[in-house]
């Protein structure tokens, strides 16, 4: 990414942890931080557990941040307090979630599901525009504007994925957090709904963070990726030279271990066993984010930052 | 000659709902050789876990068998009644369930879960029974064995449970493993462990696997042979390298261009949804999401094509007086890949 472009999301030494001070703390998130430029895709990958999820709940401010600030357009917005303050930032950034099985209420028509946030933002000044704003949305996610007096039980997977969609696009947002978007979809399904959220981008300059475990599906989608594990970022970068050429020992382990449709490259593949303790805290060497080339960021401590730029050397050479 | 160990003949599967008779299985034929894996791929709806269901004879009550029959050392397991069927489950035929977190009881000890079928089939007393278990959880993997046998499920992460779930499998080591999407619950890493236990165990056991995934990454890796699953029917069928390299049905094609390589910069979509089996159409019935569809496509279902000894597909296309068509670029690339490698292979 190039420097002069727009920050519009900076994540500053984000802290989640649940039941603090029990014995039974869990440090979901551990002192993350990232920028998402205006206009771009940023990818969050990482297995179930890496806080990948919580990462984005916490954004999206469904959790209250145990520490750190998360800066949208300038302005912390992880100290919000007041109703007025929270309609205002929700209006900016909405959310499209895993299961679109349960994520839509199924005792809701589909244009009041579609139309929630424009009541609670009074963005329809009649009940003409509102339906016509409706049947608008439904044709822009690639549904029929006759589906919008129907229930959720209606529609497939991929439909109701895409009534989610159509549902966050609501409010004219200007992020979107797609949490898993299409990991219950089928593979045929799957290719649609990333192709409509890319053109979606295209059409009305979204912002996305998109968070899911499949790899290539993110790889595809992402300009930038971001490499989650036991709540810890590992390394970001530019995402096809992160997949080309990871720097970090766990993400080239995680990549290794895609399966690629390819029963040539499958014989030969070979799994890179990846050893956790070498992310162990160690009080003399401590670890944070290094930028190791240009746009290219690892964890790691001051002594193995000659370590990654040979490997990036490598790389590029 | 390779010997068959099950055999799979014109099965039709209906399942009665108040919307009315869906058409789940529609004349389905397939085998399975000894020793090899076969891969059952398809979408959701498209009847891989209904099939592989009616092999095991644990098809839901409102399920019936049309016609066909699932033959296994020459006896129809369609014939069979529960009781015999339950001396065949598990010892001759096991499956593993997609989710490990759901087919483990939570109230028994993982060691009395692999006993089980030991003291069912074998009448083992329950000392040797533990015993064995002892011994396949090492094989699977499981550090500690020795402590870990008294375990409750909730003690295991997914990926363990998944490995006592493969043990209670293989513990009678069955001639056939029936797999259904074993893997789709686990995370990547988890899941390539996973993935080379099957394949290392399979050699050691010498069982006959039927895998089910919608996943061609994971077919690519495990299959030898893959058959190809649409609205109720096999599509196309070949060994591992012709149905990835050498695709001959639109629908195949359009599945694996819409996976995402780690090289691919466009993804193509399959437009549309799969049929209604309510009412399956009576053609080709993914006519209507093919790009390449002629008139023929719906008005009559093709037949199977030959396209080698061992590979298959049920498309117009293939007929003589079909037009001539250019498929999607990444088909092409693999089509060119393919005659590379059979070109290699007459050289040597």
């Amino acid at each position: 990414m190039t420097g002069n472009q727009k920050k519009l999301l900076e994540v500053k030494h984000l802290k989640q942890y649940f039941n603090v001070g029990k014995p039974n703390e869990v440090r979901a998130v551990d002192d993350i931080s990232f920028d998402i430029y205006e206009g771009e895709t940023f990818g969050l990958v990482g297995e179930s557990g890496s806080g990948k999820t919580t990462t984005g709940r916490s954004i999206i401010h469904l959790y209250k941040p145990t520490a750190g600030k998360i800066i949208f357009e300038g302005e912390d917005i992880s100290q919000l307090k007041t109703r007025k303050d929270f309609l205002k930032f929700r209006r900016q950034m909405q959310m499209i979630f895993q299961d679109p099985y349960a994520s839509l209420n199924p005792r809701m028509k589909i244009k009041d599901i579609v139309a929630e946030g424009i009541d609670i933002h009074h963005l329809a000044k009649s009940d003409q525009e509102r339906s016509e704003i409706v049947e608008n949305l439904l044709e822009t996610v690639g549904l029929n504007k006759d589906h919008s007096s129907r229930y959720p039980h209606e529609f497939s997977g991929g439909q109701r994925q895409r009534i989610g969609i159509a549902r966050a696009l609501a409010v004219k947002p200007k992020f979107i957090i797609a949490d898993e978007p299409i990991s219950a979809l089928d593979v045929s399904i799957q290719a649609q709904v990333v192709n409509l959220l890319k053109d979606l981008q295209e059409q009305q300059g979204l912002t996305y963070l998109f968070i899911a475990h499949d790899l290539s599906m993110v790889k595809y989608i992402s300009d930038r990726i971001g490499v989650m594990h036991y709540g810890r970022l590992l390394e970001v970068g530019p995402a096809d030279d992160v997949y080309e050429h990871p720097l970090h020992d766990y993400t080239a382990s995680l990549i290794s271990a895609v399966p690629v449709p390819d029963p040539e490259f499958e014989r030969k593949r070979r799994q890179i066993v990846y050893d956790a303790s070498e992310e162990k805290d160690d009080p003399a060497h401590p670890k944070k984010m290094h930028e190791i080339v240009p746009g290219r960021f690892v964890r790691c401590s001051e002594d193995e930052i000659p370590k990654y730029r040979a490997r990036a050397k490598k790389a590029l050479a | 000659m390779t010997e068959r160990i099950l055999d799979v003949k014109n099965l039709r599967i209906d399942f009665h709902t108040y919307a009315g008779e869906v058409k789940a299985i529609r004349d389905v034929s397939f085998h399975l050789n000894k020793g090899e894996t076969l891969a059952i791929v398809g979408e959701s709806g498209s009847g891989k876990s209904v099939t592989t269901k009616s092999i095991m004879g644990l098809l839901a009550n409102n399920a019936k068998v049309v016609s066909g029959s699932i033959l296994y050392h020459d006896q129809d397991l369609l014939k069979k009644s529960e009781k015999e069927m339950q001396n065949i489950r598990g010892k001759d035929i096991a499956m593993i369930f997609q989710d490990p977190m759901t087919s483990l009881d939570p109230t028994m000890k993982i060691g009395q879960q692999i006993a089980e079928p030991l003291i069912k089939h074998k009448h083992l007393d329950k000392k040797k029974a533990w015993q064995q278990a002892l011994e396949i959880m090492k094989l699977v993997g499981i550090n500690d064995a020795e402590k870990r046998i008294n375990n409750y499920p909730h003690q295991f992460s997914g990926g363990q449970r998944q490995r006592i779930v493969i043990a209670i499998a293989l513990v009678c080591y069955p001639e056939v493993l029936i797999a259904d999407e074993p893997t789709t619950a686990l995370d990547v890493t988890i899941q390539a462990q996973i993935l080379d236990l099957m394949k290392d165990l399979q050699s050691k056991i010498e069982t006959s696997i039927i895998f089910i995934t919608h996943d061609l990454g994971v077919v690519a890796g495990m299959a030898d042979r893959v058959a190809v699953m649409y609205a109720g029917e096999i599509i196309e069928y070949g060994t591992v390298d012709e149905i990835f390299y050498n695709p001959q049905h639109p629908y195949t094609w359009g599945l694996l261009n819409s996976m995402p390589t780690l090289s691919s910069t466009k993804l193509e979509a399959i437009p549309g949804t799969p049929p209604d089996l309510l009412d399956p159409p009576k053609g080709d019935p993914f006519a209507a999401r093919n790009p390449f569809a002629m008139k023929i496509d719906a008005e009559q279902k093709p037949p199977f094509f030959k396209v080698s000894e061992t590979h298959y597909a049920a498309t117009w296309l293939l007929h003589p007086n079909a037009p001539k068509v250019t498929p999607p670029d990444e088909i092409v690339r693999r089509w060119q890949l393919y005659r590379k490698m059979n070109n290699q292979t007459q050289v040597h």
